[in-house]
């Protein structure tokens, strides 16, 4: 039968998962101040004034947490020629025709490309956050740079939403990629599809 | 005010000069913003400070602090030497023709009969040329050297502009400036109005500025008409009524006079008072001071007083000098007296030199405070740290005191500063014990009665055979003093003219003054209140604020006194012959028709008197005319004449620079001992002036939050050129120092402080807001009066508050 | 605060329409201060905390006339006084009344995120309803002229409400009732613009020949007008905008980006959804690791 091998050990997993969480509540949160579609949200956190009051403490949870996460995943991260290879041939990966595809490590470029986006826009929706945060910091800033800060937030975060949904979408996509997160291990079969190149590092097959 | 708050709407020319309307009076101020707003009216604004009101002026021209008599001296030149001033007004409502006495003279700062040992004049030589008819020569061709016109001419001549920007530190130009604009109201159809308050008041020789203030305004031609007038604006809402009801130590109700000591006779008492006409065919309505004096002896004493015990006359103290409020803390100093009944006053705060003034209720064996707030003269004994460090071990002095009611927790009238006396009502009830000031008062007098009835005294009459008929002894009501004041029949009161004609019934309330009668058959306890609360009831409760002629003459509106009277000297706003000299400002006219003077007010005049009968319009004068040689009525002098505050940046008067004794008013009284007290230019270069901010009132509403949150704390206000100097920033603390003392303030450097240059030389002005103090919810504070020099006026000793010396430091 | 006796014409983070059935016959209103009238004596402002029970600090004197020095939770209004010379030689002591402009367009509407916590009714006045104000403090980034404070006691945002509750009653605001001098008026709209142009020849014949009213159109107008003697300095006047506009990181943000980009969200989701009943899920075959 099948035989899997480990991807994420326990603290990684419980370490990502702080983070996961913290992201869907910040963003849920975030998303109920942003446009009026999402208001509805704020019941999910006790009303208005509890959605404002929390939303910065989870942002800096999350940060915390991301910041331990972006040390341990770091060194996977870096983009390499065969990356590059990858993201050329992005439309058959996406029509799942997966026959001839680089060799790739822990991750596929698409999954690089999302640590590097949260890399940047983690840092700046804590800085930017800070800045807005009401009534602890933002009277200590001008206007003109709440107004800048406001936009900046929210932009940051919104490229961070869409960089997860993609993330979240992908291991919905790719059959077998849940376990890795879940329980820590995946199958030989996904390692070798996906990651050969990890796949053999890692039993040095 | 000659005239009223409203109609001051109707004026071409607003001159606010030793006054801060916009800030101190900014409800009244409003009708200087009418007047700009729908008659296009000017403001002018000349103080030593750039104010609220200099904020919203046409035009501003700075002044050094207490040179005001020499701008004013200036302007009388300006109008006199270009001829811009109201001939027939002049000419016929003032003295200009009266011949004054060949004795008087003006030479080198001194007026006639001064004795410098006594520092006071002998007055004898200042008075008219009179003829053996008694009446006052006069030559209206004003060819007489010694017709006023002439010796006035003569007099302010030397008020050059030159020497007026050099007195006053402003600008030719600006001097100049403001003489065209006011030049421009001697046209009949333009008028002024002078607005002024403490900046005048408050100098060592303020009733004169005042009275210079008044002969512009009368050369121009603007006493008695609507838009005119001399208009004194007062302060405390009923500080007019203080001085109408005679609560100074030399008055007695309505403007009467408590006799001296060498008036020990009756009949040469009211002689002296019940002036004769000086011209044929005046009223002279002073003559009439007997009715006056008798029927308020008569509401004082009741049966007590008849006519063979001269009305109780020997009861009235008999005045060896004014005791005012100067003279009395002297004498406290001195230890010469036990207790002091200090009733709504904080005189620790509000009278000059606070060291002199703790130092003599520290002598007192007993003081009484009676106010609704908790004011440092009750607490200055206790020590306050820097704000009032004194030894309470080393103050025996026993201290009451009675809580009373505010304005607002009792019913009453006010009066305001357009002599208006209107009822108001109870807004709310006192809080804790405090009780009104007459349950206090009538506390207190009924206790002492009781016990000069059971143990005698030395000389109980007055206090035993006091009028006392109140529905409850202990708590005269509000309505039986007011109809006390107004004044009832005694007796029937007859037409003189036809004795069967009953004007008044016994018991009924009078009408009016000219129904006073001096045979004991009316009492009136304030003649000028008179028909206050006739029988139509309470006519200062009118609210009715119709206004048939559309400019502000609401009659029916409260009372006016005197005689529901709105612009006072009203006939002046006529030609001879009785015809308005501005139609659209009529107030009165003679109507040949039915024989009467009628119109928009009452008029000042005796109604049926036709112009062809010549009578002049200033009734109150003997000579029927208005006076620009003062005759004997001033200490100082028949002309206002500058001299310098007693602290001044000048070490000479620069009228008199050899006269050391023409310095300063040589007829205002210094104590002795206070002459150290002043201090030099040497070490005290800079001239200070003190003053109120519009967020607050006096010492009062230091206690009151909302007051408090919008003029938290106390500043001085300094010029950006002496700042530089002494290298201070707005914000920093500074220490200003008098010779009497100090204080220390935050500094708000402002342009609005300007560098003069007086004699030659640069002065800096440092301006001094009043009203912190040691106690209330506002930031505590100095009390300002820590500065103040011990000196007050020739005439009224009203306090040098306006004009001294300090040093200022960095702290 | 919170009152609705008055029609509300817009609510903030609502993008239904509200009820207008009865706006035809809302007059706008307007609040008229005449600068060149002030004397500053502060009366509006303790007027101001009697009526809306208001008691901020008692501060402390910085060197100027201004207390207190800013507008707070508790002082909805404060005069801002200003030395100037336009003239050379000529000083001016210029007092402005500052407080909430009450925009036709106001950004602080647009930029608050919480549903009806500020509304603008249908006679123009812009006002907080606090008990939905979440305390984000997005409002101020929305004014042009500074105005809104975050009380530091319950973390709601607070300004004039131009009397709301007294204009709702046919009563004029509180500091118009007791301007002593005039200064400060109020009525439509129409009527205030009529009043001031009046001023405004008064003030051209005394040689302000600047003299305007101050109405800004870019933010569609204000409820409180200015009659300003050197309006071709606002600036003059402690700070004044000459321009003011609500902040294109406000305006053009909220008004067009925040939606698109919510639209993006809602695109990203769908596009997985489709790609994934298009082209189903990426599976690893078990025999692919056996054939290996």
């Amino acid at each position: 039968m099948s035989t899997f091998i480990q991807r994420y050990t326990r603290r990684e997993r419980i370490n990502h998962w702080v983070v996961a969480i913290a992201f869907v509540l910040a963003a849920l949160s975030g998303l109920a101040l942003f446009h009026p579609a999402f208001f509805f949200l704020v019941h999910l956190f006790g009303g208005g004034p509890w959605t404002r009051i929390l939303h910065p403490f989870i942002g800096v949870v999350m940060f915390l947490f991301f910041i331990v996460m972006a040390a341990l995943f770091w060194r996977f991260n870096h983009i390499t020629a065969a990356d590059r290879q990858w993201m050329k041939r992005i439309g058959d990966v996406m029509r799942n025709r997966d026959q001839g595809l680089p060799e790739l490590g822990k991750y596929n470029a698409g999954q690089k490309y999302l640590f590097w986006i949260l890399v940047v826009s983690v840092p700046v929706l804590l800085i930017s956050g800070i800045v807005i945060w009401q009534p602890w910091f933002a009277p200590y800033f001008p206007v003109w740079l709440l107004r800048v800060a406001v936009v900046i937030h929210a932009l940051a975060a919104w490229i961070m939403i869409l960089g997860i949904v993609v993330h979240v979408y992908a291991l919905f996509w790719v059959r077998g990629t849940m376990r890795a997160m879940t329980r820590g291990t995946v199958s030989d079969a996904w390692a070798k599809h996906h990651h050969r190149a990890w796949y053999r590092e890692m039993t040095g097959k | 005010m000659t005239n009223h708050w409203v109609d001051i709407k109707n004026t071409d020319l607003v001159l606010i000069m030793g006054g801060n309307a916009a800030e101190a009076h900014p409800c009244g101020f409003k009708w200087v913003t009418e007047a700009k707003a729908h008659r296009k009216a000017r403001l002018i604004v000349v103080d030593p400070r750039f104010t609220r009101s200099a904020a919203v002026s046409d035009f501003y021209a700075p002044i050094r602090a207490g040179s005001d008599i020499a701008f004013l001296g200036g302007i009388i030149n300006y109008l006199l030497s270009n001829d811009r001033i109201h001939h027939e007004y002049v000419k016929n409502y003032t003295d200009f023709s009266f011949l004054v006495n060949e004795a008087y003279t003006f030479e080198k700062g001194l007026f006639s009969g001064y004795n410098a040992e006594k520092r006071n004049y002998d007055k004898s030589t200042w008075g008219y040329q009179i003829g053996e008819d008694g009446f006052a020569k006069t030559d209206p061709t004003l060819q007489d050297p010694r017709c006023v016109y002439q010796l006035m001419k003569a007099h302010y001549s030397r008020y050059t502009p030159d020497m007026v920007s050099t007195i006053c530190g402003t600008p030719k130009e600006a001097f100049l400036k403001v003489c065209e604009m006011i030049a421009e109201t001697s046209a009949s159809n333009k008028t002024m109005t002078i607005m002024y308050a403490l900046g005048w008041t408050q100098h060592s020789q303020g009733s004169q500025m005042i009275r210079t203030g008044a002969m512009v305004q009368l050369l121009l031609g603007n006493i008695g008409v609507a838009g005119g007038g001399m208009n004194a604006l007062r302060g405390h809402s009923n500080i007019q009524g203080l001085t109408d009801l005679g609560l100074l130590s030399n008055l007695l109700p309505g403007y009467m006079t408590l006799p001296g000591e060498k008036e020990q006779d009756y009949q040469a008492y009211i002689d002296k008072r019940a002036f004769k006409p000086l011209r044929p065919g005046q009223l002279s309505y002073w003559s009439n001071y007997g009715k006056f004096f008798v029927s308020t002896m008569k509401a004082w004493y009741g049966d007590a007083a008849a006519a063979d015990n001269n009305w109780c006359y020997d009861w009235l103290p008999k005045l060896d000098k004014t005791y005012d409020i100067l003279q009395v803390f002297e004498n406290m100093n001195n230890g010469m007296m036990n207790g002091y009944v200090c009733q709504g006053f904080n005189p620790l705060a509000s009278a000059p030199c606070k060291v002199k003034v703790s130092g003599a209720l520290a002598k007192l064996k007993y003081l009484v405070t009676i106010d609704p707030l908790a004011t440092e003269t009750a607490e200055f004994w206790q020590n306050h740290g820097e704000y009032n460090d004194v030894d309470p071990a080393k103050i025996q002095t026993e201290v009451f005191r009675l809580p009373s009611t505010c304005f607002a927790e009792e019913d009453g009238s006010l009066v305001n500063s357009g002599r208006w006396l209107q009822w108001h009502w109870k807004g709310a009830e006192p809080p804790g014990d405090a009780l009104s000031d007459q349950e206090i008062m009538a506390g207190i007098f009924l206790r002492i009665r009781e016990l000069y009835k059971k143990d005698g005294g030395t000389f109980p009459d007055p206090i035993l055979n006091l009028s006392w008929k109140h529905r409850r002894p202990d708590f005269p009501s509000p309505e039986e003093l007011a109809k006390e004041f107004s004044g009832k029949a005694l007796k029937d009161v007859t037409d003189p003219k036809d004795p069967t004609k009953v004007l008044v019934k016994a018991g009924e309330q009078i009408n009016g003054f000219a129904e006073l009668r001096d045979d004991g058959s009316t009492a009136c306890g304030c003649w000028i209140f008179a028909g206050a609360w006739s029988e139509k009831g309470n006519l200062m409760a009118r609210r009715d604020n119709a206004d048939p002629f559309g400019i502000g003459q609401t009659l029916n509106w409260a009372f006016a006194w005197p005689a529901n009277r709105r612009i006072l000297y009203n006939r002046a706003s006529c030609d001879p012959a009785g015809k308005p000299y501005d139609a659209t400002r009529k107030l009165i006219a003679w109507d040949a028709g039915t024989g009467k003077w009628s119109g928009s007010d009452i008029p000042d005049f005796k109604p049926d008197s036709a112009p062809e009968e010549g009578m002049s319009p200033f009734i109150m004068n003997p000579e029927g005319v208005a006076r620009f040689f003062a005759v004997d009525k001033m200490n100082d002098g028949p002309f206002p004449e500058h001299y310098e505050p007693f602290e001044s940046p000048l070490v000479s008067n620069p009228m008199f620079p050899d006269n050391p004794v023409a310095r300063a008013c040589p007829a205002a009284r210094v104590f002795k001992g206070d002459w150290e007290s002043f201090g030099k230019p040497d070490k005290f270069p800079f001239v200070a002036t003190t003053y109120r901010l519009t967020e607050h009132f006096h010492f009062w509403t230091k206690h009151v939050k909302s007051s408090a949150i919008i003029q938290p704390e106390q500043f001085v206000e300094i010029g950006e050129d002496l700042a530089k100097e002494k290298a201070i920033k707005s914000g920093d603390h500074v220490r200003v120092k008098s010779k009497r003392g100090f204080i220390v303030a935050v500094a708000v450097v402002t342009r609005r402080l300007m560098t003069l240059t007086v004699g030659g030389k640069k002065t800096y002005t440092v301006g001094i807001p009043i009203h912190w103090g040691f106690t209330g919810v506002a930031k505590n504070g100095y009390l300002t009066n820590t500065l103040t020099p011990f000196v007050g006026d020739a005439n009224t000793q009203t306090p040098e508050f306006k004009a001294f010396l300090v040093d200022v430091e960095k702290v | 605060m919170a009152l609705q006796s008055l029609d509300i014409k817009a609510r903030s983070a609502t993008t239904t329409p509200s009820p207008d059935a009865r706006a035809n016959g809302a007059i706008p209103v307007a609040k008229l201060i005449d600068i060149s009238k002030c004397i500053g004596c502060k009366a509006c402002q303790v007027a101001c905390m009697q009526w809306n029970d208001l008691r901020d600090e008692v501060g402390n004197n910085v060197g100027v006339y201004d207390n207190p020095m800013d507008l707070t939770d508790q002082s909805w209004t404060v005069m801002r006084f200003s030395e100037v010379e336009v003239q050379q030689g000529k000083l001016e002591w210029l007092i402005r009344k500052d407080g909430c402009m009450h925009c036709a367009d106001p950004g602080c509407l647009k930029a608050c995120p919480a549903p009806g916590a500020i509304v603008q009714y249908s006679n123009g006045i812009v006002d907080f309803h606090e008990e939905h104000c979440i305390g984000c403090g997005y409002c101020l980034t929305g004014c042009p002229f500074n105005i809104p404070r975050i009380s530091k006691k319950d973390s709601k945002a607070y300004k004039c409400t131009l009397c709301s509750d007294r204009v709702a009653v046919g009563m004029e605001p509180a500091c118009v009732k007791t301007c002593p001098t005039g200064a400060i008026v109020f009525g439509s709209k129409v009527d205030m613009i009529h009043h001031a142009e009046g001023r405004i020849v008064d003030l051209k014949e005394r040689g302000y020949s600047n003299a305007s009213l101050y109405d800004p159109q870019g933010v569609g107008g204000t409820h409180v007008m200015y009659v300003l003697q050197h309006a071709d300095q606002p600036e003059l006047y402690a700070n004044l905008p000459k321009d003011p506009t609500i902040s294109p990181l406000v305006g053009l943000w909220t008004g067009i980006a925040k939606p698109l980009m919510s639209l993006g969200i809602g695109l990203a989701v769908f596009a997985g959804f489709f790609h994934f009943v298009t082209a189903g899920p990426k599976e690893v075959e078990e025999e692919e690791e056996e054939t290996d």
